[in-house]
């Protein structure tokens, strides 16, 4: 899943400060699951938001909403009446949200609420890791189900830097170092093989260094 | 030979090897250069000219380093895997060659985290082992990374690469070691020791594979004046293996300095008696100045004639 955490209220408050009537726009999706985008998220914000303008004498409207998914059309076309009555749509989807909202909205300007962080899973309650960097090339096969890209404060592919003590990383003594989590992974498998060979440099063109990706699915093409 | 490098002729001719590291300076000043480079002139093999180490901006390790040439002492530029993609590092590769460098060390690059840019975003487009891999395809097959020829002028360089045999896993290391030699390193410099039991015990494991035949290692030293370097380090530095007992002598010493200098010769004594140890590589880091004291004191002036 999509994991993003929400912008400070500063920041919030300022970037439509100069709306009187906002759209405050949630997502069903992901970051409903990690509590910063869902119904419960636009009904808190909006009455931080609502209070914050009151104090400062200058109410604010606002209609909240959360569509199943802001990153799909089918579900923000419904909401599109009510955006003829509003300044600004305030997002707080992801970065894809709030860029499908800006595209099939086009008239409307839509404000980000979230800071989209990464792709991940809860590894405890209330506790997000990252785990996919979307390399394009996934590498999980020989290294264990554990990705040295997205984990890796070096991105290395072939083991562990001089950093990696008692377990843990040196640029965050609170994160594990892949490369240990590999290695313990391997040879509990019996597959430490898949550590001596030398892994070639990677092709970068499938990450994000040739601009703009797309993924065509001919099968289902109408 | 594969290079006209004098730490390659002093290895293969089974002599003892000893490089020191230079360290560039944070400002445009070639005369700090110049200053350091005096310690080194005749007194090493090799002088490791770093690479923006712990991601400080210093100056360009392949400038430094021609200054150094002009002064007399042969360069070892480090080359780290952070700060450039490799369209830049075969580029820099081939113009350090133009300018007489004979020795390329292959680093990963410490984090930019700890350096005075944390903001820089990091490159690691290739990693360490990819690089030496690299540096020996253009200077053997005569080809860059994407297989195209390198027309004539292959940059003829010893290569080398560092180990930390102190960092976890420990079993792994000698397996990292391995793959190094395999993509083509020609010499290995240690992280420092400090903790010469377990060097000895991952220099068996190195041995029992063979390792020592094919790569020279170098053991890393570090003299240091305080025992605050010391609790600094053991502290602060991640994969850093520094005994208490180190500690407490030199808290208890009357002259720090001289006894820095006295475990430091001690533990020339003894890595060299630790079978397949090829030579050292001193760090005296902000602390240059002794470089010659120590070689002369440990019995490895004057350097031998190759």
């Amino acid at each position: 899943m999509i994991v993003a955490d929400r912008k400070p209220l500063e920041e919030i408050l300022n970037s439509i400060k100069d709306y009187k009537k906002i759209m405050l726009a949630g997502c069903g999706g992901c970051v409903t699951i990690c509590f910063s985008g869902g119904a419960k998220a636009v009904e808190l914000l909006a009455s931080q938001i609502k209070m914050a303008r009151k104090k400062e004498g200058r109410d604010i409207e606002i209609i909240e909403c959360t569509p199943e998914r802001q990153c799909e059309y089918e579900f923000i076309d419904e909401i599109k009446k009510d955006l003829e009555s509003v300044d600004a749509v305030l997002s707080i989807a992801c970065g894809v949200g709030v860029q499908a909202m800006s595209q099939r909205h086009p008239d409307t300007i839509t404000i980000p609420g979230l800071n989209t962080k990464f792709m991940g899973y809860p590894i405890e309650h209330a506790l997000w890791d990252e785990r996919c960097a979307g390399c394009g090339d996934c590498v999980l096969e020989w290294t264990g189900g554990i990705c040295p890209i997205a984990r890796c404060a070096k991105k290395l592919l072939n083991g562990p830097c001089g950093g990696s003590a008692n377990g843990k990383c040196e640029v965050d003594k609170d994160t594990d170092c892949a490369w240990q989590l590999i290695y313990d992974r391997l040879k509990k498998l019996g597959k430490l093989d898949n550590l001596k060979k030398i892994r070639e440099p990677k092709d970068w063109r499938t990450s994000t260094n040739a601009g703009q990706r797309r993924i065509k699915f001919e099968e289902a093409m109408l | 030979m594969k290079s006209d490098s004098r730490l390659e002729k002093v290895l293969t001719a089974g002599k003892f090897a000893v490089t020191a590291e230079l360290g560039p300076p944070q400002n445009a000043d070639p005369e700090a250069i110049k200053k350091k480079a005096q310690y080194c002139i005749g007194n090493v093999d090799g002088a490791n000219i770093t690479d923006n180490q712990t991601a400080i901006v210093r100056m360009s390790s392949i400038a430094a380093a021609a200054i150094a040439i002009s002064c007399g002492v042969e360069p070892v530029v480090q080359m780290v895997c952070r700060d450039r993609n490799r369209i830049a590092m075969q580029s820099d590769i081939l113009g350090a060659a133009a300018l007489g460098v004979k020795n390329l060390l292959c680093l990963s690059g410490d984090h930019q985290k700890f350096g005075n840019h944390p903001q820089a975003a990091n490159v690691f487009d290739i990693d360490s082992v990819q690089l030496i891999a690299m540096v020996k395809g253009m200077r053997d097959e005569k080809q860059f990374l994407s297989g195209d020829p390198i027309k004539e002028h292959e940059p003829r360089l010893f290569i080398g690469a560092v180990e930390n045999p102190f960092a976890d896993p420990f079993e792994y290391r000698v397996l990292r070691l391995a793959k190094k030699v395999e993509a083509g390193a020609d010499f290995i410099q240690t992280q420092c020791v400090f903790d010469v039991e377990k060097f000895a015990r991952w220099m068996g494991l190195v041995v029992a594979e063979g390792l020592h035949k094919k790569v020279y290692i170098l053991a890393g030293l570090t003299p240091v004046r305080s025992h605050k370097a010391l609790v600094y380090m053991k502290n602060e530095v991640a994969g850093m293996s520094i005994p208490d007992e180190l500690i407490k002598r030199m808290e208890s010493a009357g002259e720090p300095k001289e006894e820095g200098l006295k475990i430091c010769l001690e533990m020339i004594e003894q890595v060299r008696r630790i079978e397949g140890v090829a030579g050292i590589h001193l760090m005296p880091i902000g602390w240059e100045s002794i470089t010659p004291v120590i070689l002369e004191r440990a019995g490895l002036l004057p350097r031998p004639e190759v």
